[in-house]
């Protein structure tokens, strides 16, 4: 079976800043694979090569199967993508939100209906479905986001820094989404500096100045660098000198 | 006043790092100036006339040699009958045409009257009436001196024209230019960079901050202030040298004037954003709410005097129609303060007006 | 197709959400064109001037009876002297002055001429112009009214000659009724501004707010995002154009000569050309100040050489050139072929093919320009 996701020496260069450099690995069908790594250390760069939105320096990666340079549309209407502004459309409501990706992605419109019902449901608006995004709270805002970028059955959904800003509960109800999508089959790609969430994914790369610095489960990894906590972990690789 | 100062140091950093809106502000209203300087006129020439000559002879020939003569008129045929000029005159192919009566030449010797008639394409109004003055004359000369006559009573008139003897267009439209495009491009970049704070919400940050609203909207206001002063060098540098527009008064005033009546412009972004909730509506109601009342009643193109008497009461309220009196005056007329403070003592009860405005606005919506 | 139809559903939602830009885009154009419609004209009325009659004879006197006979002078100063004249001119107490010299009743008796002086403020030229030759047959028809009456000395009687009967006419615009010309000149500014306003900052917007990048993620493509942010705004300007010929007729009662069918394809074409420029600027800019900009500069080059307020054959020769590139020119000539002289598809057929082919050109650009990733 191909891999989900699939990365060859990915390199960006800006100028003469490298923000990502070289990056392999790859994300296996249904798994949840987290991205972590500092504020600035490529995370967001590399997804934006993965979803086709910006063009790599060198290197190559299928999405899906379909290589991101040269199958870009084949590769978009795979994938879902939700990113740090989580983009809805503000001055929309709940349902014209949901109605207008579903189109967009050519769900037919009586499956729009059935699953706007469904979503609608799981994330508890089902009274709110007809007011502006724009009034409901933050939280129900990234799982709509989430939900919105799962409309369309993607194989590969890719998550930015999706829970920023809401409090511990409300990020474990967003996991348990993601989790639900991971055992439907679809796989996730979601970065976070927030190392609690590591432990949710099955595996995760920590990102080093464009780099991936160590990869594997999160077991794996806290072994490899010699540490007892991912905390550990992360400090020992962004400040090598400074743990002892 | 030293977080004042640091603001203001913010606020123009943050100008010049915005190399493109720097390249737009400052070379807009020159690159305008420059154009329409060229082509913005109401002089009329090379009228397509046709004529219609029944029975051409002596007499007609000398009529349309004058005409012809003429870099007023290029003629662009002649016929003996009417037929097809209804067709000419709505395509828009012929502007006017001059019907002759037949066998002129011996009228003349007879005494017989002549009748000529003159039609003008009178769509546009204004240049209808100057085409048909321009042909009447040329008739009225003709006639003088072709047909003898002897002691008719006449008055001669020696007409002169003061402040602008040649009546050059870019004379006229160049300092109006200078006040227009001042108008709506320091409005709009107020009533923008304001309300894009607002958006943004870095606005709230500095309302809570011990600087008094007063201060910030000032604040945001000066590299504006510097931005547009320069903009009028460069403008009045173009009006200068390519279009020779005089400058018959005091340059000094002229500068002074313009700072004024920037802050005035920019003051009116101010209350325009206090009132917009948010960048696009602010854009909307600079732009397109400002563009033609601007250019309509400030006496840019089309002169106060000619509007009904309700416009021309409506036009006391558009700043630029203020400015506009003021820059004609110095540059053309080379009048000083002496005869400008009204208009100067209206444009300074507007900012003050405006900036009040704003800065209440301002605390208003925090509070 | 199914995702055009979406995406031109949310511009519409998006739109008339916003209850203040719907009031603006409405509001904004039907109050300038029934206020400025009313303004734009060179006429002059009621022109301040002062006479400095050295003569003071009843000659003299019956000329300025003559000038505040009309509506077009008003006299507001009587002087002897020149001495004021200055300064009335500087300060703009009056815009005429006309010098009687001594010994002009005089001069007429004997010598059967005289010579006056008129002195105008050509600050604003265009009226200069008019004013003087309202002067100017004001003094003509005194001068024929005193051959007849005023008693001469025998040798310079006139002996008259075959009579000069020029008869003028005015035609498509007899009444010359100057709001006839501003009126289709202000419907096409105003739906020209908003139309290319809202295109402008439209993409930028999206990009600021980040809603854009979520769109570049999806099969979506480019000619499908560039046609669902044209649609909407296209019908959008046709509904003010409407707005904007209905008060035409109804208030203003200007002629529609011609066939009204031709005016909107015209229309529908020229918004296409407008509101595809305005997609393409907001492709080129990266903020919605610099669009605003950008389309300020745009507008103001289109308008001012467009022929609505000043004419086209005015120009020097390279503008008028210029001016065929202006699509404003070209809707504008339409519009006043068709409505004010009644032409037909012979005479604008070749324009609008010519706009049609821009608005291909225009939105090839757009569509070239948008990029859904960055190289």
């Amino acid at each position: 079976m191909t891999h989900a996701i699939e990365t060859r020496e990915l390199t960006r260069r800006f100028g003469d800043f490298t923000a990502v450099d070289a990056i392999t690995f790859h994300v296996e069908p249904g798994e949840v694979f987290g991205f972590l790594g500092a504020n600035g250390a490529g995370k967001t760069t590399a997804i934006r090569m993965l979803i086709g939105a910006l063009a790599p320096t060198s290197g190559s990666a299928t999405v899906a199967g379909y290589d991101i340079r040269t199958q870009a549309e084949q590769v978009r209407r795979r994938i879902g993508y939700m990113s740090q502004k989580f983009s809805l459309y503000e001055d929309l409501t709940v349902r014209e939100n949901i109605t207008l990706y579903g189109g967009i992605y050519g769900v037919s419109t009586r499956d729009i209906v059935t699953r706007t019902g469904d979503i609608l449901a799981r994330i508890g608006l089902e009274h709110a479905g007809d007011e502006l995004v724009r009034e409901i709270p933050l939280g129900w805002k990234q799982q709509l986001a989430f939900s919105v970028a799962l409309l369309h059955r993607p194989d590969i959904v890719f998550l930015d820094e999706p829970t920023g800003g809401v409090d511990p509960i409300t990020r474990r109800r967003f996991w348990e989404l993601i989790y639900e999508a991971g055992a439907a089959g679809t796989s996730v790609l979601v970065t976070t500096h927030y190392l609690d969430e590591a432990e949710y994914c099955r595996r995760i790369s920590i990102m080093v100045d464009g780099a991936i610095a160590a990869m594997g489960t999160p077991a794996e990894v806290r072994r490899s660098v010699g540490a007892e906590t991912l905390d550990e972990v992360f400090l020992k690789l962004t400040r090598p000198g400074a743990a002892a | 006043m030293r977080a004042f100062l640091g603001f203001v140091r913010k606020e123009t950093l943050h100008l010049l790092r915005d190399r493109q809106t720097l390249a737009i502000l400052l070379l807009f209203p020159v690159v305008q100036v420059l154009i329409f300087g060229f082509a913005v006129r109401t002089d009329v020439e090379d009228v397509a006339i046709a004529i219609v000559d029944p029975t051409p002879d002596v007499a007609t020939l000398n009529l349309r040699e004058r005409i012809a003569a003429s870099d007023r008129f290029h003629i662009v045929g002649v016929t003996t009958s009417t037929r097809g000029l209804d067709a000419r005159f709505r395509d828009g192919s012929v502007r006017q045409a001059l019907l002759l009566p037949t066998d002129m030449q011996r009228r003349i010797g007879r005494g017989d009257s002549l009748s000529l008639q003159l039609l003008t394409d009178g769509s546009d109004p204004n240049t209808g009436g100057i085409m048909q003055g321009y042909a009447t004359a040329i008739v009225d000369r003709w006639y003088r001196e072709v047909v003898p006559q002897r002691g008719v009573l006449r008055i001669e008139t020696q007409s002169r024209m003061r402040y602008n003897p040649t009546l050059e267009s870019a004379h006229l439209f160049v300092p109006g230019l200078v006040a227009f495009v001042l108008t709506i491009v320091s409005a709009l970049m107020t009533a923008i960079s304001i309300s894009r704070e607002r958006e943004t919400g870095t606005m709230e940050m500095l309302l809570v901050s011990p600087i008094r609203p007063v201060a910030i909207v000032a604040g945001k206001v000066i590299p504006y202030i510097v931005l547009g002063f320069v903009s009028v060098l460069l403008v009045l540098v173009a009006a200068r040298t390519v279009f020779d527009v005089p400058l018959r008064g005091s340059l000094v005033l002229l500068l002074a004037e313009s700072g004024l009546y920037i802050i005035t412009a920019l003051a009116l972004g101010v209350v325009i954003s206090t009132k917009a909730p948010n960048q696009r509506t602010a854009m909307i109601a600079a732009l397109a709410g400002l563009l033609l009342p601007t250019m309509i009643l400030s006496g840019f193109i089309f002169p106060i005097d000619s509007l009904p008497r309700p416009l021309q009461l409506l036009s006391y309220i558009v700043p630029a129609r203020w400015f506009l009196v003021i820059v004609r005056g110095i540059m053309l007329k080379g009048a000083g303060l002496a005869t400008l403070w009204q208009e100067t003592l209206v444009l300074v009860g507007m900012t003050l007006l405006f900036l009040v405005r704003g800065s209440r606005g301002l605390a208003i919506r925090l509070g | 197709m199914r995702t055009v139809f979406f995406l031109v559903r949310k511009e519409f939602l998006q739109i008339f959400r916003d209850r203040t830009t719907v009031f603006q885009i409405l509001l904004i154009p039907v109050v300038q064109l029934l206020v400025l419609a009313n303004a734009a004209t060179f006429d002059v009325k009621q022109v301040a001037m002062m006479v400095v009659d050295e003569d003071r004879t009843t000659v003299s006197v019956g000329l300025v009876q003559r000038l505040e006979g009309g509506r077009q002078f008003r006299v507001v100063r009587y002087e002897p002297t020149d001495a004021g004249v200055d300064h009335a001119l500087l300060d703009r107490e009056v815009t005429a002055v006309l010098h009687i010299p001594r010994h002009f009743e005089e001069d007429l008796v004997r010598r059967g001429w005289a010579p006056v002086q008129l002195v105008l403020n050509s600050e604003e030229g265009a009226t200069a112009g008019i004013v003087q030759s309202y002067a100017l047959s004001i003094l003509g028809a005194y001068a024929r009214e005193l051959d007849r009456t005023l008693p001469r000395l025998e040798a310079t009687r006139t002996v008259r000659v075959a009579p000069l009967d020029l008869r003028t006419q005015r035609w498509f615009n007899p009444t010359r009724n100057y709001k006839h010309w501003m009126v289709p000149a202000l419907m096409v500014s105003l739906t020209t501004i908003i139309g290319l306003l809202l295109t402008a900052q439209n993409i930028t917007r999206e990009n600021e707010l980040g809603t854009l990048e979520q769109l570049n993620v999806t099969p979506m493509t480019k000619v499908q995002f560039i046609a669902a942010k044209l649609i909407p705004f296209w019908l959008l300007s046709l509904l003010i154009f409407t707005i904007g010929l209905t008060i035409g007729k109804l208030v203003f009662g200007i002629p529609m000569r011609g066939n009204l069918l031709l005016v909107y394809l015209a229309a529908m074409v020229y918004l296409v050309v407008v509101l595809g420029l305005g997609l393409w600027i907001s492709t080129i800019t990266r903020t919605q100040q610099q669009a605003m900009f950008v389309a300020f500069f745009v507008i103001l080059i289109f308008l001012l050489m467009s022929g609505l307020f000043t004419p086209v054959d005015s120009m020097p020769r390279w503008a008028q050139y210029a001016a065929e590139a202006n699509p404003v020119k070209h809707f504008v000539a339409v519009m006043r072929a068709v409505l004010v002289r009644g032409a037909g598809l012979e005479t604008v057929g070749r324009p609008i093919l010519g706009l049609g082919v821009a608005g291909i050109g225009v939105l090839a650009l757009a569509v070239g320009r948008y990029r859904k990733s960055v190289a």
